[in-house]
């Protein structure tokens, strides 16, 4: 394996000015999938900068509008744990806790999860449904980027070399804002999902209105499901929701793998979206 | 190519070490301090049987960069057992048929002990959703599941 130097930055302007010095630098966070892809030979880094040494870079906080701010670093099991988290997005919560098992929880972030942009990943997905915005730093600038925006391709971020995520916004939910998050494992509890769903939507009196969804593990990124979502407009009842989820097949494009046919994992999105929409009106 | 020196505590005594940015927990603990009691499986996060504590949180020491280990306070397999006296958890193990080959025993008592400390009187659903992150290729888990009950009562 090869040797690389190695740095601990204690601030965030501190990592920055590494980064502008080093622009070639890799980042990096719990090391769940950095040790791999070292050890595979898949990246050969000659400088690594992790942020775990950087203060308040593993915080989560909850606004006063219901909103929570995660930092980069914070792990799974601490969003699985955080007392803000469980009071203003449970939902989110329960998708972090369904990744893997606590021993990779423990260690695997939330940064890490959304910078490696695995299309198989959970955190990505739920946070896209959720419309969430990732603080992003790079030199002179904070910008805030809609997630759907980040994620372009399996593996792929719009981030640009030297420029990292520093934390990530989820904006408070209305009084009847519903949000749910379903893994499809049919092999092990603690696999990659063969199908997920995140979807969120505005319900009143049993009818939807404003559906955001998206699907994991079914294309190169977080799917948006936009035949779903304009099919159920605004106001939707329970009766159309099976009509409306079987145009999730043209929504999404999924690969032949171990975990499924293509054909397999477009019937089972099918099945899971229209079990998402029933459980947010439920 | 960087190298750094770390310290911590393992099983009650203080360390220091010398590790190449590159390494991994697994090979400080197993070669440099000689604690071979920790083993390694799949190399891939999924097996658990590299399982140890650092700082009460069960992690793979197979996917931690060495240098995370700064600071910290681990504890191994070596490190249950006080003074040669085994733990109710160690003994339920053996009385309980918690093993079998043994690979995987370490992880096994590792996680397990976590959980007794999260949850003293652990139900069904939270030993199951606790163990998952250990694989075991012989016991069926029947063995591991009773041996942990056991233990949480003694
Ligand atoms: C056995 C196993 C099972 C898994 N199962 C699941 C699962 O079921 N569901 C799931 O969703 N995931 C799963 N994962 C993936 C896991 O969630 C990711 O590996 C993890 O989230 C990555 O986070 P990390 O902190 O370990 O990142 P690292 O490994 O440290 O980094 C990952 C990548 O992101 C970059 N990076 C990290 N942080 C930042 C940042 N703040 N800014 C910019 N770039 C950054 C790094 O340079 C690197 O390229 C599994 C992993 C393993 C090992
Ligand atoms: S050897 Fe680390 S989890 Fe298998
Ligand atoms: S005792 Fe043999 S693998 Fe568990």
């Amino acid at each position: 394996m090869n040797g690389f130097t190695y740095h601990e930055p204690t601030t965030w302007p501190a990592a920055q000015d590494l980064i502008a010095r080093e622009p070639d630098a890799t980042m990096l966070a719990g090391g769940t999938a950095f040790t791999l892809l070292l050890r595979q030979g898949l990246i050969r880094p000659t400088t690594v900068v992790s942020l775990r040494r950087i203060s308040g870079a593993n915080r989560i906080l909850a606004d006063s509008h219901g909103g929570l701010w995660i930092g980069a670093m914070a792990t799974h099991s601490t969003v699985v744990r955080s007392p803000e988290v469980r009071r203003n997005w449970p939902e989110f919560a329960d998708a972090a806790a369904t990744v893997a098992t606590l021993r990779i929880r423990n260690q695997a972030t939330i940064g890490g999860s959304v910078a490696h942009a695995d299309p198989a990943s959970d955190v990505p997905v739920m946070l896209a449904a959720l419309d969430a915005q990732v603080i992003v730093r790079k030199p002179n600038a904070a910008p805030r980027v809609p997630i759907d925006q980040l994620f372009i391709d399996t593996f792929t971020t719009s981030l640009a070399p030297g420029e990292f995520i520093e934390s990530i916004q989820i904006a408070g939910r209305g009084p009847n804002t519903r949000a749910v998050y379903l893994k499809y494992t049919p092999r092990s509890v603690d696999d990659y999902a063969t199908v997920s769903v995140a979807a969120r939507a505005e319900v009143e009196e049993g009818r939807l209105r404003a559906p955001r969804i998206f699907l994991g593990a079914v294309g190169g990124r977080p799917m948006r499901a936009m035949s779903v979502e304009a099919a159920l407009g605004d106001g939707t009842e329970a009766r159309a929701f099976a009509d409306a989820a079987a145009l999730v097949r043209s929504d999404i494009d999924p690969i032949d793998d171990v975990r499924g046919s293509a054909e397999y994992k477009r019937e089972m999105a099918r099945v899971f979206v229209e079990r998402a929409l029933r459980t947010l009106v439920a | 190519m960087s190298e750094h020196i770390i310290r911590f505590t393992v099983n009650g005594v203080r360390r220091e070490q010398h590790v190449a940015a590159q390494r991994r927990l697994i090979d400080v603990l197993r070669d440099d301090c000689g604690l071979t009691g920790t083993k390694e499986g799949c190399s891939v996060g999924i097996c658990g049987a590299c399982s140890v504590l650092v700082d009460g949180e069960v992690i793979s020491s197979c996917l931690l960069p060495a240098t995370y280990a700064d600071g910290t306070t681990i504890t191994t397999i070596e490190g249950l057992a006080r003074g040669g006296e085994l733990t109710p958890l160690q003994d339920a193990f053996i009385t309980e048929g918690g093993f079998q080959c043994g690979i995987c025993t370490p992880g096994q008592l590792i996680t397990a002990t976590a959980l007794l400390a999260a949850h003293p009187r652990p139900t069904d659903t939270q030993i199951d959703e606790w163990m998952t992150s250990n694989l075991c290729r012989c016991t069926g888990y029947h063995g591991i599941r009773r041996a942990i009950h056991k233990a949480a009562v003694t």
